[in-house]
């Protein structure tokens, strides 16, 4: 198979299996510290062991992030190296600052937030998970930084071919800059509310009643049915900026051929790229205009003007369809959830039952979202600057279909194992409830650091 | 040589880049080397073994993005060749990575039935990548040299390696551990280091044969007069490490770092002899330094960046080396 087509897949594949982790990490890190500051004030113990729960979860999708963003920062080289050349400038220092700020940070002070908590004081540990989550969410503010003055480039100038940096400040704050930050963050919150909720309701399908799962159970509900609402307002406001700044991927995601006043929202089509129409429409009349122009006669470019100039049309309909219907999904479960909770005090077991898939609907949401906006910038690589094609590095075919195989398989393996961890977790804390033995935190005294035997 | 900015900026970078190859090689070196010692230890040990690089090994593992960070980006143009000629070794080696990182959790999160099973994927993945890391090394020396003789040699500096790294296990174990692991971790040292002083003369012979290049580095007059503080150096600490093998552990376990500290001076030297053998170029024979170096103005906004936050990294790291000081106990989470 042809080389282009084989890098392609490849780094998809691996950007999609190491996204998942972030998702999970970003998040993870900052509801560990809310599980940590709530025992520090209330002196509940079943904070305590949600936190112990939890910390496992976090500690095996942090190395499962490490490993596979090691992975990615070999790939650009291996796989892109057209990328650097021209880009370069721009990239690489987004990309050492990123290393140098974030991961650093963050690896350093994970092994104290970890196994440290009985040999450095409480604050010192609070600090170290503060330092751990503001190291994950800082390496998204500068990869999505990169990735979005990729999909808005500004703040640059051209010379014999290269890109050169100008502004600085533009470059990192580009047009889509902030709504791509807030989206995914708010992404990454959703993901790990899920995740939680789905969780804690396997345990309360099996029996667990106790107050760590109550906790963990009400946190991942609550967190969720907050977000979810601004998840969706921030995805409006995310796509009126993307109509501003790269129109025809507006157009693929509606599937919009021809530019005009009230457009239909499509809710079902089958788009066909070679005759230019959808295949079994379903649609609300002037739905596209409305929401993206507020107003019926509201003008929507279509794919027409874009001609062999528009991103694959059928990926990226479908990737944005299902992501919003997944978000929909979301605000029905974690609303009636979160109406349950509040009012009842309990959780029927059908709507249980239904949270338990529910637990990955980040990762779908997730993943649905990056191909929209992926998928969507081609053929460019980056808008206007670098078209894919060009970016290919001189690696053999065979080559990358051999690696391409391999690491395939590997990642579905460890997928595999991965979740068949976390459900053995949650059958253990279902198992053990609250009489989970409490490894030795409750009775230390905390401000103290134990002396390690040899340690002189 | 001029002395201006576009001249010191990529030889600044290039200097970063060694700094941060040889840390890795250091730090992740005794992780890795764990890893490989996993084939002689049994069940009980290998918990301790894994408490005393439990803290540390994502750290350690972050060295080596910062090296190829830097490659990537002060040095694009070979970062592609180097990583598109060596692209199976280079997959070999995240391979190896990727199963050595994921089994230090999984085995601790597994049902107990199935540690066993990522043991032996903890292993397999330590082994592979120090075999990758020491094969991409050898083909590189040779100016990535794709023949026979250049796999050959390849071959032969990824057991070396392997062995190096093992010895640099054995001796974090020394440090870390007390009782019968000690003693026993300095039998593997001792072994260990047979097996590298035996590598490294066969690196060291084959070298010259392999590259007349670097043979005529080294073997003018004056420079090896400058250079021979290096190869006669490296043997002095060998041979006394060697002879401390028979009297370590000490009473009152002074001295136990040494070994450790010892071995990282000896890959400090033949580091800077690797350099010296490099120098000017960045791929041998193919391109230099400053013909591979990206724009001097984006280089020195890393360069500031870099200037500032390196000596905090240095800071904080000493810090969780120190949090974790003294004797491995069992690690858990609390
Ligand atoms: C929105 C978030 C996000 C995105 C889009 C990416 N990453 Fe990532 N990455 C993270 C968020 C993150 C993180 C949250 O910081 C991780 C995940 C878990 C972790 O340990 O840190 C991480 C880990 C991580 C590591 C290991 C760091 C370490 O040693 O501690 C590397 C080398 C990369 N990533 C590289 C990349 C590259 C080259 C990407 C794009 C092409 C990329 N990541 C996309
Ligand atoms: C983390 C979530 C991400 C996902 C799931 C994702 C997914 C994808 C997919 C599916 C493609 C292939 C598109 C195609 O070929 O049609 C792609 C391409 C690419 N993306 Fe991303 N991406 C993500 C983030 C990033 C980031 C943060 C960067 C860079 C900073 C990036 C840079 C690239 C590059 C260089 C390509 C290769 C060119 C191409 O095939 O289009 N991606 N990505
Ligand atoms: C339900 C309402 C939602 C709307 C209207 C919406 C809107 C959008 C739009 C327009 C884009 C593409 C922007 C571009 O590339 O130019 C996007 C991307 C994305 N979406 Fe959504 N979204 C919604 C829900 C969600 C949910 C629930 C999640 C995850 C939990 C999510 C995760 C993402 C991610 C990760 C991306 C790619 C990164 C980015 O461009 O920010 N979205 N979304």
């Amino acid at each position: 198979m042809d080389p282009l087509i084989l890098s392609r897949i490849q780094f998809g594949a691996n950007i999609s299996f190491h996204i998942l982790f972030p998702a999970i990490t970003i998040a993870l890190g900052w509801m560990l510290l809310f599980f940590k500051l709530r025992y520090n004030a209330t002196g509940d113990s079943a904070w305590m062991r949600a936190y112990f729960t939890w910390v496992k979860v976090f500690a095996l999708s942090f190395a499962m992030g490490v490993v596979s963003g090691v992975t990615m920062s070999f790939q650009f080289g291996t796989n892109w190296p057209g990328y650097m050349k021209t880009v370069g400038n721009i990239a690489g220092p987004l990309l050492a600052y990123e290393i140098l700020t974030a991961f650093f940070l963050e690896a350093a002070f994970l092994g104290i937030m970890l196994f440290g908590f009985r040999r450095v004081s409480n604050r010192i540990h609070t600090m170290a998970t503060v330092l751990v989550a503001g190291g994950t969410t800082l390496s998204a503010f500068w990869i999505i930084a990169l990735n979005s003055w990729m999909q808005t480039p500004v703040g640059f100038e051209m010379r014999d071919g290269v890109a050169h940096a100008v502004d600085w400040w533009a470059i990192v704050f580009n047009p889509s800059m902030p709504y791509r930050l807030v989206h995914m963050l708010l992404a990454s919150g959703l993901t790990v509310s899920f995740l939680i909720a789905g969780l804690s309701a396997l345990r309360y399908l099996y029996g667990d009643r106790s107050e760590s799962m109550w906790k963990a159970l009400r946190t991942g509900v609550f967190t969720a049915a907050i977000l979810i609402p601004i998840q969706i307002f921030a995805g409006d406001q995310h796509g009126l900026n993307t109509l501003e700044h790269q129109p025809q991927k507006i157009a693929a995601m509606e599937a919009n051929w021809n530019t005009g006043p009230n457009v239909p929202l499509v809710l079902f089509a089958l788009p066909d790229e070679a005759a230019k129409e959808n295949k079994f429409e379903l649609t609300i009349p002037d739905g596209a205009s409305l929401i993206l122009r507020h107003s019926a006669s509201g003008v929507v470019p279509g794919l027409n003007d874009y001609p062999g100039n528009h991103p694959p049309v059928f990926p990226v309909f479908w990737g944005f369809r299902i992501m919003v219907g997944t978000g929909i999904l979301m605000l029905v479960v974690s609303w009636s959830a979160a109406f349950f909770l509040k009012r009842r005090h309990s959780l029927p077991k059908p709507l249980a039952l239904a949270m338990v898939p529910m637990a990955l609907s980040g990762w779908l949401a997730t993943l649905a979202g990056w191909y929209t906006t992926e998928i969507g910038r081609q053929p460019w690589l980056v808008t206007g600057v670098l078209k894919t094609v060009d970016a290919v590095g001189p690696v053999a075919g065979s080559h990358v279909a051999l690696t391409l195989a391999i690491y395939l398989i590997l990642y579905v393996l460890l997928l595999i194992a991965y979740l068949g961890v976390l459900v053995h977790l949650a059958l253990k804390a279902a198992k053990d409830g609250d009489a989970s033995p409490l490894p030795g935190v409750l009775d230390a005294p905390l401000s103290q650091p134990v002396a390690q035997p040899g340690e002189r | 040589m001029t002395f201006d900015w576009p001249t010191l900026l990529p030889l600044i970078f290039a200097g970063l880049m060694g700094l941060a190859i040889l840390i890795y090689v250091i730090l992740d070196g005794f992780d890795l080397g764990i890893g490989i010692l996993f084939a002689v230890a049994e069940d009980a040990e290998q918990d301790t073994m894994i408490a005393a690089i439990g803290p540390f090994w994502d750290a350690n593992e972050t060295w080596l993005v910062l090296a190829v960070g830097l490659l990537l980006v002060a040095f694009p143009l070979a970062h592609g060749l180097i990583l598109g000629a060596l692209y199976i070794p280079v997959f070999l080696l995240l391979v190896g990575l990727i199963l050595r990182g994921v089994a230090f959790d999984f085995r601790a999160k597994v049902p107990a039935g199935r540690k066993h099973r990522w043991n032996r994927i903890f292993l397999l993945g330590s082994v592979i990548a120090s075999l990758a890391q020491g094969y991409m090394l050898g083909v590189y020396v040779l100016g990535l040299d794709f023949g026979l003789a250049g796999m050959a040699f390849g071959a032969l500096v990824a057991l070396c390696l392997a062995a190096a790294y093992a010895a640099m296990g054995a001796a974090w174990v020394i440090y870390k551990t007390e009782g019968d692991l000690q003693k026993k971790a300095v039998l593997w040292l001792r072994r260990a280091l047979v097996l590298t002083a035996l590598g490294m003369v066969a690196v060291s012979l084959a070298t010259p044969l392999a590259s007349p290049r670097i043979f005529d580095k080294w073997f003018v007059w004056p420079a090896m007069l400058y250079l021979s503080p290096l190869p006669i150096l490296s043997a002095v600490l060998f041979g006394w490490l060697w002879w401390q093998t028979f009297h370590l552990p000490k009473a009152d376990d002074r001295h136990a770092l040494m070994p450790f500290l010892t071995l990282a001076a000896i890959f400090t030297l033949g580091f800077a002899g690797l350099a010296w053998s490099f120098y000017p170029f960045v791929v041998p024979d193919r391109l230099t330094i400053w013909q591979a170096a990206s724009a001097p103005e984006s280089l020195a906004i890393i360069l500031a960046g870099t200037v500032v936050v390196l000596p905090i990294i240095i800071f904080y790291s000493f810090y969780a080396y120190r949090v974790f000081g003294g004797k491995a106990t069992d690690l858990t989470y609390d």
